[in-house]
């Protein structure tokens, strides 16, 4: 806190030279009424409506908020008779309710081709950001905060000073306040004053993430033989700050590159460990494996373009639903198939593998015609957007560590499922001997058929998790089947540890070569590992022992 | 017993299967123009390829209700060649030789086009190619429709080095490991090195077919933007893997704002399996947005809507570009009263065709088209929005003037050049 | 080859069974009648062969090849290899490379030194796994060589460590997968995704010309010819006994004394060689040789031509191999909707109704029929006939 008090009494001059600025722009707004205003948002180049949206929050009229967030969204339109600016909201694709920018007055629907909308681009975007991150610093709801004061943070300007402070006074969130404190020493580093420019440059060297990085980089930064930063001390102290953050940030790569390998971990783990069941157990060379991935993603899918059309309201429900969906959806193809194909060939094999083929060649085929060639969009539910930026630099995204903590759930429960049900109990039997298990009175065709459902469950189910870190599409299962298959033999076959072994080592060894070898070099040197590692274990990680082996 | 049950199943499915097999193509007695379409229908560009052919199906049906040409009805003649490349050599043959196709609208990666280049030469076939490509290409008997390099991948570099497109002054070069990327980035490599940026700011990298991993990658680039000059990334990233690299750009909090991304290869289409919302503000370079405000493409898009009886499919660039084509070859026909090859061929050049932009596409005498440039924003909708275009049509260059060894070389299928790759006329 | 001329030697044309009869005739009279046909017949003559229709039979004839190498393996000594497909391309991949350097200064750089997509990559000089491929003979050595020496190598590992069954398949699978990976990389300097093409000439011939496509139509003939009595012969031999003991019982023939891995790699290398052989006459016929080639759906695809023909009979594969690949050829112009769900659906048909594949069923109806016929008559087959394949694979 000390190093807050002393930079603001520092600044007190430039605060006053902001205040004039603030009072000569508010005069200058009575004169001009609001609605030239608005409609010189619509004008020029993009370099004409920055300056316009500067003058329309420099008004502080409660009208200009909601114009600039319109804006924002692109939904603020110029009409095509008459030129007037209004508001639209889309009743659907075609269709808009529109209501005049100025004095808010509904102007009913109309076609959307008879409005043309007012084109922004990233600074535009950028601009309005940070005018309404001014206007928003102070807004009730954290978030609105929290989203104003990393707009600031991204542009600042010195403009935003006396708000900052202001808002430094009255916030209560202990994290916002260390936002606001980084967005306002990212100003200061525009500062007149050397001295201020030293102590933001000194306090942001605290912290360890790349957005510091950067702005202290800019510092550095030559252009045509002019330094962006005219003073050497500043620059000085600049340098030292990026080497500390630098090293910092190192020490936590490695950590970093941990994570990604767990996290693509858990992506092999969820795509193979239905063929963990169905290979793994069964011994069924299950090429249509990857086609139940899939289609537990198109159920994911269908389950959300449900709640899209039903219940809007609770979409983030949505992968809720979509689990249990997508488990009984591809079960029941799983049986299907079984019973159909698969138990005419046990003790084939091979045989299974060119069936199987075939199968996934149809199912393919099959979702093609059904729901198009191209990509389906599979929304991501709010809770898991985002990331949480840890204070060294390390950014732990949701999706990927709900996939982590999903993986293992499945993988937990799948083990549960075999040792401690009545049914595990026979799956086991009817694996390990087939002849005694039907002798124990145990409806070996049942539980076949149950077995191969319970492992194109779970492959549906790792579908769902996939379909929020990849293309929905057709080709989807084909891209994880070999992969899969690389999982289940290099942990050991029959083997559910085994597989979260495989599955964890190779995610994690490859996530590890990749900064030097790059991401191609480094998947072939896995392959390569795997390969060679078989000859050392031919039987996998954790191989069975036993009879069972040779069967 | 048992034996002759099996044998009574076997012999059932084996004559099953042979009169599937069994049967020659039927050759239809009724003069028609025959239109061949070689695009994959499955495997991995079925994804990207299906849109077009159903749109060539649209544009003949379109003709045909017109009048069709010269007199006669169109027949579309579609092969799935199944995104395998051998096969789009043989299937090419088959649609030239066997079917006697007066004309081929296909392809879409590079490596299809070089497969069933030599095919076309041998036979002399006209093949349209509608997809955006690396250049250094022209053969006598293929029309590039889509963009070369000069027509997309360096406006779009200019348009970020600019005020209004942030200012750039470090740049990742982000790519699928294959010709496109390799040869784009090697000429905006030349090209940043000739406007000032030096091979310090710039960090090239590249990526298997549909890499679906991104992480590792996505935190690289945000450390290299984070030496304090303004960066921007240029994706050449091909299709599939663009999804997963979008949703962990968009889940790492990369906002456009701070370092925006200019992709080649992601249109309308692509991002259709997207939540485009976290995405506002990246951006794309075509010749064609879906978005574009002219009565022609409101008129496409309505077209479109109906022959495919969905309202919510999308348009994109390489339709517009089987559109020009299309449109361009049939004047080509009428006015050669022909569909022989070589006479279709000399009508094509200097031939004009509305594009869906409001304006005119050229055809030149290298086989490249003149087009406008775009670069559009992507919007919350999954739309793009048009934030900067050239003023007027741009000429497509065969031959890069940023690679030495193409720089030299001059394409132009009229007297005296009458040459794909020559330094000197040959006439 | 531990084994030479003990008991009862029987010359090779006397150990060539029905089916294999109808292929080598059918294979000379295709071999001479194709090409005159096409050379010699007017384009009005109804017995007029198209050139298109010699390319893609030619192709057929190299697919007819490939399959019969993986019958070899898969069918007498039990190995299913997932990675054949990366022989065949390695072979492809050498000749490619030949016909790269014969483009000489024709490329569109005009650059005599290097093929135009290393002149736009920036290499500046012929990298040295590039030496030597200007001599169509050292081609042709390296056809049979890399894929030889790779089988061999990738072998002795594997067959010494006592791989086998799915976790062979799965390796065999992630080798080809690896190979892949490493031929799309642009680095390795073997063209990348687009692979080697725009070929010109070969030994002098253009390409383009019919007679050149006749010519290596009736030289593909010559070679599945040529690799079926190879093959036949092998497995008519006395090893080829042992091999087929190793398919169905592999421990056992171990504990009588066999060198089981021996055997093994030598039949898995022999088929590389005849694989990457097939690969070499298929890339100046269709003109192009790229990675797609390395795909593991590839490799198991050719797995399903062999379980289509019949596994075990050699014939029978490389009537499988054409067969499928002129059924992909029809449907994907007939139906091209919806082509992958028949080939699908035959995929699974064959495997339910027949599995010992076409050939293997009208051996088993033949059997049927003469046994009705003439039910004293139980004689088999004196020279070395082989058991079919057991239906399962015995592991």
């Amino acid at each position: 806190m000390a190093v807050f008090q002393s930079l603001r009494y520092t600044t007190v001059s430039s605060v006053v030279l902001m205040i004039w600025l603030g009072m000569a722009a508010v005069t200058a707004a009575a004169a001009q009424d609001l609605a030239d205003r608005v409609a010189a948002l619509a004008e020029g180049g993009f370099n004409d409506k920055v300056t316009a949206v500067g003058a329309l929050a420099a008004t502080g009229d409660d009208r200009a908020a909601p114009v600039l967030e319109a804006m924002l969204e692109g939904l603020l339109f110029t009409q095509r008779e008459g030129g007037s600016i209004v508001i639209g909201e889309h009743l659907s694709r075609r269709e808009l309710r529109l209501a005049d920018a100025v004095t808010g007055a509904d102007l009913g629907t109309a076609g959307s081709r008879s409005v043309r909308k007012i084109r922004i681009n990233n600074r535009v975007r950028a601009a309005i950001r940070s005018a309404l991150g001014g206007l928003k610093l102070m807004h009730p709801d954290p978030a609105e905060r929290r989203a104003a004061a990393a707009a600031v943070l991204n542009a600042p300007d010195l403009s935003f000073l006396p708000t900052l402070d202001t808002a430094i006074d009255r916030e209560t969130e202990p994290d916002l306040k260390t936002l606001l404190g980084k967005a306002r020493a990212a100003v200061l580093l525009s500062s007149e004053t050397v001295a201020d420019r030293l102590e933001a440059v000194r306090y942001l060297g605290t912290y360890t993430d790349p957005e510091v990085r950067g702005l202290l980089g800019g510092l550095l930064v030559e252009r045509g033989g002019r330094q962006a930063e005219p003073d050497d001390a500043v620059r000085a102290a600049a340098a030292e700050a990026i080497a500390d953050i630098d090293r910092r940030l190192q020490q936590w790569a490695i950590v970093g590159n941990i994570y990604q390998g767990i996290s693509l971990g858990s992506v092999l783990l969820l795509a193979a460990i239905g063929l963990a069941i169905t290979f793994g157990v069964m011994g069924v060379i299950n090429m249509a494996h990857g086609e139940m991935v899939m289609l537990g993603a198109y159920a994911t899918f269908v389950t959300q373009e449900l709640f899209r059309a039903y219940w809007p309201g609770y979409f983030g429900w949505s992968l809720a639903v979509a689990i249990p969906f997508a488990f009984l959806v591809t079960a029941l193809v799983g049986m299907a198939i079984e019973r159909g194909i698969i138990r005419f060939l046990y003790g084939r094999p091979l045989e299974t593998l060119l069936a199987t083929w075939g199968l996934s060649l149809i199912l393919q085929q099959a979702v093609r015609t059904i729901f198009g060639p191209t990509n389906r969009e599979v929304g991501t539910p709010d809770w898991m957007q985002g990331a949480i930026e840890t204070t060294a630099g390390l950014t732990l995204t949701y999706n990927r560590l709900y996939i982590i903590l999903f993986s293992l759930i499945v993988l937990f429960a799948l083990m549960l499922v075999l040792r401690h049900t009545a049914l595990g109990l026979q799956m086991r039997a009817v694996t390990q001997n087939r002849p005694m298990a039907a002798g124990m009175g145990i409806p070996t065709g049942r539980v076949d058929m149950l077995t191969f459902g319970l492992g194109s469950g779970i492959a549906g189910i790792g579908g769902v998790a996939l379909s929020q870190i990849d293309n929905v599409s057709p080709n989807l299962g084909q891209s994880y089947i070999v992969d899969s298959f690389m999982v289940v033999v290099f942990g050991g076959v029959g083997n559910l540890w085994g597989t979260l072994a495989g599955a964890m080592s190779l995610g994690v060894i490859n996530k590890l070569l990749e900064p030097y070898a790059g991401a191609v070099l480094a998947k072939i040197l896995v392959l390569v590992a795997i390969i060679l590692f078989i000859q050392k274990r031919p039987r996998g990680l954790f191989a069975l022992k036993g009879r069972a082996v040779e069967a | 017993m048992k034996g002759l049950r099996a044998l009574r199943q076997s012999t059932l499915a084996f004559t099953a299967a042979t009169v599937i097999g069994a049967g020659v193509p039927a050759i239809s007695a009724a003069e028609t123009i025959k239109v061949g379409i070689l695009h994959s229908l499955s495997g991995t560009m079925a994804i990207s390829e299906t849109t077009l052919k159903d749109v060539m199906l649209m544009l003949i049906e379109r003709q045909n209700e017109a009048g069709g040409l010269l007199g006669m009805p169109l027949e579309p003649v579609v092969v799935d060649p199944a995104s395998d490349w051998p096969l789009f050599a043989e299937k090419a043959r088959e649609l030239i030789s066997q079917e006697e196709v007066a004309v081929v609208f296909g392809c879409w990666t590079s490596v299809s086009r070089k497969s069933v280049l030599p095919v076309f030469e041998e036979l002399n076939g006209l093949l349209f190619y509608p997809v955006q490509y690396e250049g250094e290409e022209s053969s006598r008997n293929v029309f590039y429709t889509g963009a070369a390099p000069n027509q997309q991948a360096i406006p779009a570099v200019e348009y970020l080095m600019s005020e209004d497109g942030g200012g750039a002054e470090r740049f990742v070069l982000l790519g699928t490991d294959y010709v496109y990327p390799r040869t784009t980035n090697k000429i905006l490599r030349a090209f940043l090195n000739a406007n000032g940026v030096g091979d310090e700011d710039i960090f090239e990298n590249y990526t298997p077919f549909g890499h679906s991993d991104w992480q590792t990658i996505v935190a690289e680039v945000k450390d290299f933007a984070s030496q304090g000059k303004r960066t921007a990334v240029v994706s050449t990233i091909n299709g599939d893997a663009n999804v997963p690299f979008y949703k962990e750009l968009a889940n790492q909090g990369v906002s456009a704002d701070d370092l925006p991304v200019v992709a080649f290869s992601v249109g309308e289409e692509e991002l259709a399996g997207l939540d485009t919302e976290p995405l506002v503000g990246h951006l794309a370079a075509w010749n064609y947005f879906m978005s574009v405000d002219s009565d022609e493409n409101f008129d496409f898009i309505d077209a479109w809507h109906a022959f495919i009886g969905d309202e919510n499919r999308v348009t994109n660039d390489p339709m517009e570009a089987h559109y020009i084509g299309f449109t361009m070859w049939a004047q080509a026909v009428q006015q050669a009263g022909t569909t022989d090859v070589d006479a279709v061929r000399q009508a094509m050049y200097r031939q004009s065709a509305p594009n869906l932009t409001g304006g005119t596409a050229v055809m030149n005498t290298n086989h490249h088209l003149s087009k406008p440039v775009l670069i559009g924003e992507i919007q919350a909708d999954g739309q793009f929005e048009t934030v900067w275009e050239t003023d007027g049509l741009v000429v497509g260059d065969a031959w890069s003037d940023y690679i030495p060894e193409s720089a030299k070389l001059t394409a132009d299928w009229t007297y005296p050049w009458v040459c794909g790759n020559c330094e000197e006329p040959r006439f | 080859m531990a084994t030479g001329s003990s008991s009862g030697y029987t010359p090779l044309l006397l150990r060539i069974d029905a089916g294999g009869w109808v292929l080598l005739l059918v294979l000379i009279a295709a071999g001479i009648g194709v090409p005159y046909a096409n050379q010699m017949l007017p384009q009005e003559s109804p017995w007029h062969v198209p050139t298109w229709l010699v390319a893609l039979l030619g192709k057929y004839l190299c697919f007819a090849l490939l399959a019969l190498s993986v019958d070899l393996v898969w069918g007498f000594c039990g190995i299913l290899s997932l990675g054949h497909g990366a022989f065949f391309a390695l072979g492809g991949y050498a000749m490619g490379m030949h016909l790269m350097r014969q483009i000489g200064d024709r490329g569109v750089y005009g650059n005599p030194d290097l093929p135009d997509f290393m002149v736009f990559l920036n290499w500046d000089s012929l990298p040295w796994y590039w030496y030597g491929f200007d001599q169509f003979w050292f081609a042709m050595l390296m056809v049979m060589l890399v894929p030889g020496m790779l089988a061999f190598v990738f072998g002795w590992f594997a067959f010494r460590s006592r791989v086998t069954g799915v976790y062979l398949s799965i390796i065999t699978q992630a080798m080809t997968y690896a190979l892949l990976l490493a031929f799309f990389r642009n680095d390795m300097g073997f063209g990348g995704n687009n692979g080697l093409t725009d070929f010109k000439d070969i030994l002098g011939f253009s390409l383009q010309a019919d007679a050149t496509r006749c010519a290596l139509f009736a030289a593909s003939a010559v070679a599945l010819g040529v690799g079926y009595l190879l093959c036949r012969f092998i497995v008519t031999s006395k090893a080829g006994r042992v091999l087929v003991a190793v398919r169905d019982a592999e421990s056992r023939t171990r504990f009588l004394g066999y060198r089981v891995e021996h055997y093994k790699l030598f039949v898995f290398t022999v088929s590389a060689v005849l694989a990457g052989i097939a690969g070499a006459l298929y890339v100046p016929q269709v003109g192009i040789i790229n990675p797609g080639e390395f795909s593991p759906a590839n490799s198991i695809e050719i797995v399903v031509w062999v379980a289509v023909g019949g596994r075990g009979t050699l014939y029978g594969a490389a009537l499988g191999g054409v067969l499928v690949n002129y059924g992909k050829t029809y449907f994907t112009a007939a139906m091209p909707e919806l082509w992958l769900f028949l080939l699908g659906g035959l995929f699974i048909a064959v495997t339910l109704l027949l599995p010992r594949g076409i050939v293997g069923t009208l051996q088993l109806w033949g059997g049927v029929l003469r046994r009705r016929f003439s039910s004293g008559d139980r004689k088999r087959g004196s020279h070395g006939a082989v058991a079919p394949a057991p239906a399962g694979g015995g592991e």
